[in-house]
């Protein structure tokens, strides 16, 4: 076990030395020249070269990477060319939110996912199947636009159950995850549905059946565990999507989340932020998957790490 | 005295049966909202429609405009005198003007303020503007240690020179890239600055938070007497313009800064108690088709104004619901010297074919328009799409994200055409020669520069120069003609199409008044925070 984390963390290291020098390059490739959106419209030729040696992008590129990557080490990010702010404070100030926003998301997705597939794949064929896997299929289907707006103006603004977004108490978390839990909920149900279907095949829940199991028990110690496995893996690479792909429920609830950061990085071609915000997400992804392979041993102890 | 002006007021006040003529009460607060970031309030760098006006309301400049208008008047300077060659200004500086700090303000401050913008260390997006100070090259480029052209003669007086004449000097100082900074907190916080402010302005800020809002409060010592009205404005930060708009129907905010969305648009002007809370005005702004000079075929004049002559500006106004007019010159409608008689091209598309033929290109011909990819832009270059293929010209869009548009029209053979929507000009300063040297000159039309039309007319260059010798307060209006003259010239040889003059559409919650004109400021977006006051206060 020590042994496959060791190599498993390596990995890690290396994949992210990947994922950053790729996005180096790519945003080094780009026409778009960050020195003349800092130098702005006023600026003539000489100013754009000067703010340019400013930033360091008069360098050739391995020499800029090497600098980048060296300060990395150092837990150094750099500075964000137009807000000044140190990219750490920045990224520092957006995490928690972004934390909080996956931890409801999940705990959603799981909740309305596992509980709509169990139910559709128990009762394959039938009309509630059929009902559910539809109602999954319009979740997964309709953008995070429209159900965040359509949650939000009935919810909030319509019944006043919730305030019309914001940050800070429990019940600003609701819609936002609720959101985001529908549509990762659609998923899941799906998957969910086909591995019970799988699950109810085996011949061990035949023998349980045989062995005149009470009906409950056969569906959440030997089903549940069993079917649950595929999902561990989803909500591993989930983690890394919520990090930084979710812009749009972000900017309908007012959530300040990374995703809003990311948006106007992009924008305004602000590197040192963009860099921040993709290695924390590739971070996130591969900590994500390391903890659904750390994960699935424990549920399923077939499965051997090596 | 001022104990005697009060209770005549307030005397007043009683008697006075509308509210109108009492005197405006300090109080409250308001809630403002932006879906995007303010990015930093330090004045030498924050250069976006929506950090600008805040900026205005912590820092204080030489100049300011009258609210409501373009007129200036001094601000933190008391009086100036011109020179006759309007080469010197002197400023007198107003006496016991205090930084958020409690510090005085200094002659002192305003030369370091202006050495700070012009130093390329500090990066600002502003200081090319200060050309024209003299020592400005030797500073840049390091050969100085300071600003020859701004003196300190006195406390409160201070002496800039120039090495040109340049007309527009007092706009320069009322500029937010002119504003006065107090060097000690820039030292301390350094980079950090932008996000904790200091200024002389009617508002401190004493809150940031980082992608939620910012808190600005009442400098109490502020210079003006009586403002500003509000005790607190806050911004909150990161919401959706259309949520933003039902929080404000549910008097949860009172400004949504981004305006009414397009999709909610017809909603809220036919709705009638909301609509009577909408103010139009007039921006410093122009939409623009360039065309690229260099190019084959807008190499060819009678090409361009083909294109002047095919396009439905109507209809394009209609895809933002009208929410702009038709234009046909560069300069904005509310610009001095826009030119209310010049007709420019008609649509008129048997005309714009004709003008085709002449150039030898009946058949049409193949090109491309490039876009930047946010909303309404491609919509509106989709339009602008159609109206060219009626004539036969093919153009393919290139749907890009702002940076690369601006990228590609920086390249000499870079983009054929550009739709200037999202990027394009809104003016820095009320005056007509911010519309031309950097989009229009000779200047701009370099490599990386922002005349992406790459028109290089040596004439109306000189024309230009003129104008902006004509220094003298009393020339205003000549001066203003003459401008208006080189952009109606520079229309026969067509190297834009002027598509729209964009109009800002402000709401506001009932519980935010002001005076005449305070939310149809054509300098401040959505409005000047200084000004409005809160009718729960009174």
């Amino acid at each position: 076990m020590p042994a496959y984390l060791a190599r498993r963390l390596v990995q890690a290291a290396l994949i992210l030395l990947g994922v950053a020098a790729i996005t180096y390059l790519l945003l080094y490739m780009l026409p778009a020249d960050p020195a003349r959106m800092v130098a702005g419209r006023s600026a003539g030729k000489e100013q754009v070269e000067m703010v340019r040696m400013q930033l360091g992008l008069d360098r050739p590129i391995w020499e800029q990477f090497g600098s980048y990557m060296w300060k990395l080490l150092q837990g150094d990010l750099g500075r964000s060319y137009l807000q000044r702010v140190q990219v750490t404070e920045l990224l520092g100030a957006r995490l928690p939110a972004s934390l909080l926003l996956m931890v409801g998301a999940i705990f959603c997705e799981l909740v309305i996912g596992v509980t709509l597939g169990m139910i559709a794949g128990l009762r394959r064929g039938t009309a509630v199947d059929q009902t559910l896997m539809v109602v999954a299929l319009v979740f997964i289907s309709t953008p995070q636009f429209v159900i965040a707006l359509s949650l939000l103006y009935v919810f909030a603004y319509w019944l006043g159950w919730f305030s019309i977004g914001g940050y800070g108490e429990f019940q600003h978390l609701v819609l936002p995850s609720l959101t985001l839990g529908l549509l990762g909920g659609g998923w899941y149900a799906r998957v969910t549905r086909s591995s019970v279907i799988e699950v109810l095949r085996q011949d061990f829940i035949r023998t349980a059946r045989a062995k005149g199991l009470d009906r409950w028990r056969i569906v959440l110690v030997h089903i549940l565990p069993n079917a649950v496995l595929p999902i561990i893996a989803m909500v591993g690479i989930d983690i890394g999507y919520f990090m930084g792909s979710i812009v749009v429920v972000e900017s309908v609830f007012g959530w300040p989340g990374i995703g809003q950061l990311t948006w106007q990085a992009i924008q305004q071609i602000d590197i040192p932020i963009i860099m921040g915000v993709t290695l924390l997400s590739a971070c996130a992804i591969v900590l994500g998957n390391l903890l659904a392979d750390l994960v699935a041993p424990l549920i399923d102890p077939r499965i051997k790490l090596r | 005295m001022k104990r005697l002006l009060a209770s005549v007021s307030l005397a007043a006040m009683m008697i006075a049966a509308t509210p109108a003529f009492a005197e405006v009460k300090q109080g409250g607060e308001m809630t403002v909202t932006f879906k995007d970031d303010l990015i930093t309030l330090d004045p030498a760098i924050g250069y976006d429609w929506k950090n600008w006006s805040v900026i205005k309301s912590v820092f204080d400049g030489l100049m300011d405009y009258k609210p409501g208008t373009t007129e200036l008047v001094p601000d933190l300077a008391e009086s100036y005198e011109v020179s006759a060659d309007g080469l010197t200004y002197t400023f007198k500086l107003r006496q016991g003007v205090t930084f958020h700090n409690g510090r005085e303000m200094k002659a002192a401050d305003v030369k370091y303020s202006l050495e700070r913008t012009c130093n390329p260390a500090t990066q600002s997006p502003g200081a090319g503007y200060y050309g024209a100070l003299k020592g400005f090259d030797d500073f840049q480029a390091g050969k100085a240690t300071e600003l020859s052209g701004v003196q300190v003669v006195d406390d409160h007086t201070v002496k800039i020179e120039l090495s040109r004449p340049d007309s527009t000097l007092l706009h320069l100082m009322a500029l937010n890239f002119a504003f006065v900074v107090p060097k000690e907190e820039v030292e301390a916080l350094g980079p950090d600055f932008g996000h904790k402010p200091v200024g002389t302005g009617a508002f401190k800020v004493t809150e940031w938070t980082s992608g939620q809002s910012i808190v600005l409060e009442r400098h109490a010592d502020y210079f003006k007497e009586g403002l500003p009205k509000l005790d607190k404005i806050t911004f909150q930060i990161g919401q959706e313009p259309v949520v933003n708009l039902l929080r404000l129907q549910r008097g949860e905010i009172d400004i949504p800064g981004d305006g009414i969305p397009p999709a909610k648009f017809v909603e809220v002007m036919n709705d009638p108690t909301w609509k009577e809370q909408v103010i139009v005005a007039d921006q410093l702004q122009t939409g623009y088709l360039t065309m690229n000079v260099n190019i084959k075929p807008f190499d060819n004049v009678a090409v361009r104004q083909a294109v002047n002559m095919a396009i439905n500006k109507d209809r394009i106004a209609q895809i933002i619901n009208n929410r702009a007019v038709p234009a046909n010159q560069p300069l904005p409608p509310a610009m001095p010297g826009y030119d209310a008689s010049f007709k420019g091209y008609p649509y008129d598309v048997e005309g714009a074919k004709a003008k085709l033929k002449e150039a030898g290109l009946e058949g049409g011909f193949e090109t491309e328009l490039y876009v930047a990819n946010t909303d309404p832009q491609p919509r509106i270059a989709q339009a602008i799409q159609q109206d060219l293929a009626a004539i036969g010209i093919k153009a393919n869009l290139q749907n890009l994200d702002q940076g690369n548009v601006i990228a590609a029209g920086g390249r000499k053979d870079g983009a054929p055409m550009i739709w200037s929507g999202g990027m394009a000009w809104i003016a820095d300063f009320p005056d007509p020669s911010n519309f031309y040297t950097v989009i229009l000159g000779c200047g701009g039309a370099v490599e990386g520069g922002w005349n992406w039309a790459w028109y290089c007319n040596e004439a109306l260059d000189k024309r230009a120069e003129e104008a902006n010798a004509m220094t003298n307060p009393a020339d205003a209006d000549k001066r203003a003609a003459a401008w208006g003259k080189i952009f109606t010239d520079l229309m026969a040889d067509a190297p834009w199409a002027p598509i729209f003059n964009e109009k800002a559409y402000v709401i506001h919650s009932a519980r935010i008044e002001g005076p005449e004109g305070v939310f149809a400021d054509p300098i401040h977006i959505p409005v000047n925070y200084d000004e409005v006051y809160a009718t729960d206060a009174q």
